[in-house]
């Protein structure tokens, strides 16, 4: 058979009108992307698949290095006035557009505003500005009209929707129409014509960009780019992943499956790489409706949490996950062991003794569970044996990702199709800071998914933005993560090692950064 | 003839209507809501409905349906929520590696599967047929996902013969679009040789008893030409009727198929537009599929009056 099928090849290699594959003519870096890019408007959408795709053909005027410090990017000399009310930027020398056209002031001012639209920081920035100008094409200005102490630190961000820079032209669609042009200034350039949804994406060198002269660090630094051309393969099925980096197709899978894990690690031939961080999860609860409007009743679904027992369940080897029962990653400025009384670790006398206190009636707790959604599917049945331990009434759901995402915008009773409880996964970059993290918010129905009203966070999150220094800031970090927990708005369930599988012959120079940064990868 | 054709494609149209109704209503009735999807994780309510709002999914079923057929009538599909491109540029796109899939599938499958079944009919009851029987029920009841993981760890992995995953487009050349295509084909024709081979067994099986074969022999026709001119041609009505099922079936197949080859076909764009809630991409790959349906039966219908000139509309 194996005779068979080689002559039959070779024959209609002979006869057929191959063409000479790129791979021979160019460096061409294959990648597996953690999901398929399917928006191309980096303020659309807040999937990691697009800042990835961000940050390879935009720039953005500040980065971030890997130990999370705000380091200049686009921008060269900056400065601020005493009371950092006013701050100037100046951009750097060689900033051009992938046609062409150089970087100026106006560019950079109008892609700001836009983000500013869509973005929760953005919009606090420029809701503390008096105005952003112009000096010269090189040149711009910002005056703020209140303390603003993030200014640095929004110009960076890696959450949610950072703030690439794009041509005026570009920046100037309405930011509830999507972008139809994607011409950026970044170290790759987007091929437009050979983009295929669900197939492959192809970017290709950006010969004419200047990188810094400081070495690679998280998304700032020099952003060299060592191949000619990187194709990013589609491939959604674990197993035909691992497949494909075995056999030499691909170069490198983003986030390797946990359940492909022991088979990679295995393989002679694969070796792993910390190209994308660590992320966390947590558990949200509904603070709208019954019985998780009341407080107590909420912090006692908190004690259940297991974090062993559920990062196990789901991450199955050890190696993969740690546990952290601060809401901010360890390692990071603002992690810390106050934790008010969330330990991470089951408390669950106390949490039957709180629902006794709290007169919880035995109302059904409707915990969503995304069945077919292998990244999350082994927390839910263990969610609910702990809080079932405790005296809870779980009735599991269970349903599709999109329609967990959907639910989930439903603030009726769960008795009336609403929730009460589900899980999902953050990166690093979304919760390193307080104000990054979308679920911490106290401002009822105007916030994120769960509602939570408390005056008291809302205040503690603007004292944070105002205040100056890193001292009062961390101060103030810890302050928020207690009223976090008091107010029950959610717990952490672990930290995941995402790692990165690269074929260890082939591939070297992975940059750590806080996102998917592919600058400074080498191929053999 | 001409008025049977007449009356069978007029007869489409109040076919497709019903069917995009259908599908039209399935799909708002689902759970799970596209806009979701779209805005991402850490999105706000606000956003959640702003992009409700832009995908027109805030007006009335009526209106929603009543925008989708205006477009239809223009020759438009409409537009991907995702992708913002016209659902009939997307088909295009991966029409390609869908249809060269099933074509060969389609002629590997009728190239193994009649000689089979007549090889089998040929030597009825005896060990040939029994063994060839006894594959054709293996090949049936294996999933087509355990034969693809299982051609790809000998063939791709342990042999490195073929790649593992992907498609190789036409205008790249005939190496690597052969080269991406044998393993899927193969995987898929396996289960319809079984069911094809064991309706053309039946049927010459059935033909072979007929007195005319018994004429053709007495008149000292050689076995192969009594085989082929007779039996087969006067089988083949059954037959043709199950490849034209078969082609059907190949629609579902192929979803499955192009997920274990990671093949970019029409199957992982339907899996696709499920997944993420794209109504109007999943309305048009429905009724495309739909509207290939009901060709291919008009294809089959017009079939019978050139293998059995018995037959009359």
């Amino acid at each position: 058979m194996r005779y068979v099928l080689t002559a039959f090849l070779f024959g209609a290699l002979i006869m057929g009108v191959t063409r000479p594959s790129l791979a021979q003519e160019t460096k061409v870096l294959r990648v597996v992307p953690q999901s398929d890019l399917k928006i191309l408007d980096p303020i659309w959408t807040t999937v990691f698949v697009m800042r990835n795709h961000g940050y390879a053909i935009y720039d953005t005027l500040f980065g971030v290095d890997a130990e999370g410090q705000v380091r200049p990017q686009m921008v060269g000399e900056y400065s601020s006035s005493a009371d950092h009310m006013k701050w100037s930027f100046a951009l750097r020398e060689g900033l051009h557009f992938h046609d062409g056209k150089p970087v100026t002031s106006a560019d950079v001012i109008q892609s700001l505003k836009r983000w500013g639209e869509r973005d929760s920081l953005g919009q606090r920035l420029f809701a503390a500005m008096a105005s952003i100008q112009a000096k010269d094409d090189a040149t711009f200005e910002m005056t703020l009209k209140q303390p603003f102490g993030l200014v640095l630190e929004a110009l960076s961000k890696p959450a949610s929707v950072p703030p690439f820079i794009m041509p005026k032209s570009v920046a100037e669609t309405p930011s509830d129409k999507q972008i139809d042009s994607y011409i950026g200034s970044g170290p790759f350039i987007f091929k437009v014509d050979e983009y295929r949804p669900g197939e492959r994406v192809v970017y290709v060198k950006n010969t004419k960009y200047v990188p810094r002269n400081e070495p690679a660090s998280g998304t700032a630094g020099g952003k060299v780019v060592k191949v000619d051309r990187m194709e990013w393969v589609i491939l959604t099925d674990a197993q035909t992943q691992t497949n494909a980096i075995t056999n030499g197709e691909v170069d490198l899978i983003e986030w390797v499956p946990a359940d492909q894990y022991l088979a990679l690690k295995n393989n002679p031939k694969i070796d792993f790489a910390n190209l994308v961080p660590k992320g966390s999860f947590a558990l949200h609860l509904n603070r709208l409706v019954p019985p998780f409007n009341n407080v107590k009743i909420a912090q006692a679904a908190l004690m259940t949490v297991s974090q062993e027992a559920l990062m196990r369940a789901q991450m199955v080897h050890k190696d993969l996950y740690n546990t952290n029962a601060s809401i901010y990653p360890t390692g990071t400025p603002y992690n810390s062991d106050k934790t008010s009384f969330f330990t991470g670790k089951p408390q669950l006398e106390k949490a039957r003794a709180l629902l006794k206190e709290a007169g919880y009636q035995n109302e059904p707790v409707v915990l969503l569970y995304p069945a077919n959604f292998a990244v999350l599917n082994k927390f839910p049945p263990v969610m609910a044996a702990l809080l079932k331990q405790a005296g809870f009434n779980v009735d599991m759901q269970s349903m599709d990702w999109p329609t967990l995402v959907a639910r989930r915008a439903m603030k009726n009773p769960s008795t009336q199709g609403g929730w009460n409880a589900f899980i999902t996964g953050w990166n690093i970059p979304d919760n390193v800071n307080p104000l990054f993290y979308a679920p911490i918010t106290g401002n009822g129905e105007k916030g994120w998914f769960g509602w939570t009203t408390d005056e008291r966070l809302e205040t503690l999150k603007d004292e944070f933005l105002a205040v100056d220094s890193e001292a009062q800031r961390k101060a103030l970090a810890v302050r928020i993560q207690e009223r976090v927990y008091d107010a029950a708005v959610l717990a952490p369930l672990g930290e995941y090692k995402q790692l990165t599988a690269i074929r260890k012959e082939a591939i070297g120079g992975i940059v750590t950064s806080p996102v998917g940064v592919f600058w400074g990868i080498t191929k053999n | 003839m001409f008025s049977f054709l007449v009356r069978r494609i007029v007869a489409i149209v109040p076919v497709l209507f019903v069917i995009a109704l259908i599908v039209f209503m399935m799909t708002r009735f689902a759970p799970g809501d596209p806009a979701a999807a779209i805005v991402g994780n850490d999105a706000s309510a606000e956003n959640l409905a702003r992009v409700r709002s832009n995908l027109g999914l805030n007006d009335s079923l009526p209106v929603q349906f009543g925008r989708w057929g205006w477009q239809l009538l223009q020759g438009s599909l409409g537009e991907s929520f995702f992708l913002k491109k016209p659902v009939s540029e997307l088909i295009g796109q991966r029409i390609e590696p869908t249809f060269a899939l099933t074509v060969m599938t389609l002629v590997m499958t009728v190239l193994i599967a009649v000689p089979l079944g007549v090889i089998a009919a040929w030597r009825h009851g005896g060990w040939l047929d029994r063994m060839l029987m006894g594959l054709s029920a293996l090949g049936f009841s294996v999933p087509a996902f355990v034969i693809g993981y299982v051609l790809i760890w000998i063939v791709a992995l342990r042999w490195q013969l073929l790649p593992v995953q992907g498609y190789g487009r036409i205008s790249d050349g005939i190496g690597p679009w052969l080269s991406h295509l044998i393993l899927p084909a193969t995987t898929l024709s396996i289960i319809y040789v079984a069911l094809i081979a064991r309706v053309t067994r039946a049927a010459v099986a059935e033909a072979m008893t007929e007195d005319y074969i018994r004429t053709a022999r007495a008149k000292g026709l050689s076995e192969t030409r009594v085989l082929t001119r007779h039996a087969l041609a006067n089988a083949a009505v059954p037959i043709v009727t199950v490849i034209g099922i078969g082609v059907a079936l190949l629609i579902g197949g192929v979803v499955v198929t192009e997920s274990v080859f990671a093949i970019p076909g029409l199957g992982s764009l339907t899996v696709d537009a499920v997944l993420s809630r794209d109504f109007p991409l999943i309305q048009g790959i429905t009724l495309l599929f739909s509207a290939v349906y009901v060709a291919v039966n008009l294809m089959v219908d017009i079939s019978y009056l050139v293998l059995d000139p018995r037959i009359r509309y």
